[in-house]
C-alpha cells in the first residue's frame, strides 16, 4: 500500500513516471515486470531440458503446470488440447503470477485495474470467434448465432458482449476488493487481521485465475464443439442400438 | 441543506444499501449451490473432480453479481463523479 492511497480505486491513477505527455503508471510498470519475469523464468528453465530420469526441480514444476493445464483443457473441451493450451495457458499464468505476487510489499496487482482485465477480456472476445472459425468454418460459426431460430440473434450477440463485460468486471472486482479491504483493515485493525485477509486474497487470486481460464475454455469449447458432439452422439446411438440388439438376441436365446 | 452535505449523505447511505442488499441474493444462491454440490459429492464421490470444477465456475458466476454491487458501492464511495463535481465547484 505504498503507492495507492485510500482515494484511488485503481492503480491506473498512480503515476510512476512522467515525461512530457508520456505517462507511465503503475499498472503498465508491473505488467511489464510480470512479462519480463515470465519470459525470463521460462527461458531460464527451458534452457537445458533433459529427457532422462533426473530432471531439475524447475523443469519438474513447469512440467506439472503444463500437464495440469493440458489435462484440464482436455476434460473441459473433450478435444485435443494442442491448439488451446498456448492461449489459455498464457492467460492463466499471467493472471496467476500477477495475483500471487501481491505478497511482495509495495506491489499492486495489475489485475486490480479495470484496464488490464478489460484487455484480457477483449483477448477472449477476439479469440472465441477465431477458434470457432478455425474449427468450423465461417458459415458454420456464424450459423450458431441463429440457432435455434433467427429470433435468438440479438440475444446471442448480447450474450457475447455481456459475458465479456462480466469476465472483465469479475476479475477486477475480486482483485480490487482484496486490496481495498486490506487498506481499510490497515486503518482499522492494523495488527493481525490484514495478514489473514491477505492470505484469503491469495486464495481468491488463485481461484480467479483458474476461473478466468476455465470460463475462457468453456466459451471457446462452446464455439468449436458442436460438430464433434454430433459425431459423438452418432457413435453413442450406434452403441446403444448394438446393445439393444444384443439384449434382444440374448432374450431370444434365453426364451425356449 | 446545501448540495455538498446532501450529496455526501446520499452517497454514503446509497453505498451501504447497495452492498447490503446486493449481498443478500448471491449469499443465498451460493449457499444453495454449495449445499447441493456437497450433497452430490456425498452421493457420487467418484465424480468429485467434475462436480468441484463446475461448482467453482458456477460460484464465480453467482458471485459476480455481488461483485457488481461491490464495484458500484466502491465507485460511489471513492470515485463519485457527482461528489467530485460539487467539490470542484465549491473549491473553484
Amino acid at each position: 500500500m505504498d503507492f495507492m492511497s485510500m482515494k484511488d480505486i485503481s492503480p491506473d491513477q498512480v503515476v510512476f513516471f512522467q515525461y512530457g505527455f508520456a505517462r507511465l503508471n503503475v499498472t503498465i510498470l508491473f505488467t511489464w515486470g510480470i512479462m519480463v519475469l515470465l519470459a525470463l523464468g521460462s527461458w531460464f528453465v527451458t534452457r537445458k531440458l533433459s529427457t532422462g530420469v533426473e530432471i531439475s526441480r524447475w523443469q519438474n514444476l513447469l512440467e506439472i503446470v503444463v500437464d495440469y493445464m493440458q489435462q484440464e483443457i482436455r476434460e473441459i473441451s473433450r478435444q485435443h488440447p494442442g491448439r488451446y493450451v498456448y492461449f489459455i495457458g498464457t492467460l492463466f499464468l499471467f493472471i496467476l503470477i500477477s495475483n500471487l505476487l501481491s505478497v511482495v510489499p509495495g506491489y499492486i496487482a495489475p489485475t486490480s485495474s479495470l484496464s488490464t482485465t478489460a484487455g484480457l477480456a477483449l483477448c477472449v472476445f477476439v479469440a472465441v470467434p477465431v477458434y470457432g472459425i478455425l474449427s468450423r468454418g465461417l458459415t458454420g460459426y456464424l450459423k450458431q448465432y441463429i440457432e435455434p431460430t433467427v429470433f435468438m440473434l440479438p440475444f446471442n450477440i448480447m450474450g457475447e458482449l455481456s459475458r465479456t463485460l462480466a469476465l472483465a468486471v469479475r476479475l477486477f472486482g475480486n482483485m480490487m476488493s482484496g486490496t481495498k479491504i486490506i487498506a481499510i483493515l490497515l486503518a482499522l485493525a492494523p495488527l493481525f487481521f490484514p495478514v489473514v485477509m491477505h492470505a484469503l486474497g491469495l486464495l481468491t487470486g488463485v481461484i480467479q485465475a483458474y476461473i478466468f481460464a476455465v470460463l475462457t475454455m468453456v466459451y471457446i469449447a462452446s464455439a468449436t464443439r458442436t460438430q464433434q458432439e454430433q459425431q459423438e452422439k452418432q457413435k453413442e446411438e450406434q452403441l446403444n442400438e448394438k446393445e439393444t440388439n444384443f439384449k434382444k438376441q440374448n432374450k431370444k436365446g434365453e426364451s425356449p | 441543506m446545501d448540495s455538498i452535505s446532501l450529496i455526501g449523505m446520499a452517497s454514503v447511505i446509497t453505498a451501504g444499501v447497495t452492498i447490503g442488499v446486493g449481498a443478500i441474493g448471491p449469499a443465498l444462491g451460493e449457499g444453495r449451490a454449495v449445499a447441493q454440490g456437497l450433497a452430490s459429492i456425498a452421493q457420487q464421490p467418484d465424480e468429485t473432480n467434475t462436480i468441484t470444477r463446475t461448482l467453482f465456475v458456477g460460484l464465480a458466476m453467482i458471485e459476480s453479481t455481488a461483485i457488481y454491487a461491490f464495484v458500484v458501492s466502491m465507485i460511489i464511495l471513492f470515485a463519485n463523479p457527482f461528489w467530485d463535481y460539487v467539490v470542484t465547484k465549491a473549491g473553484g
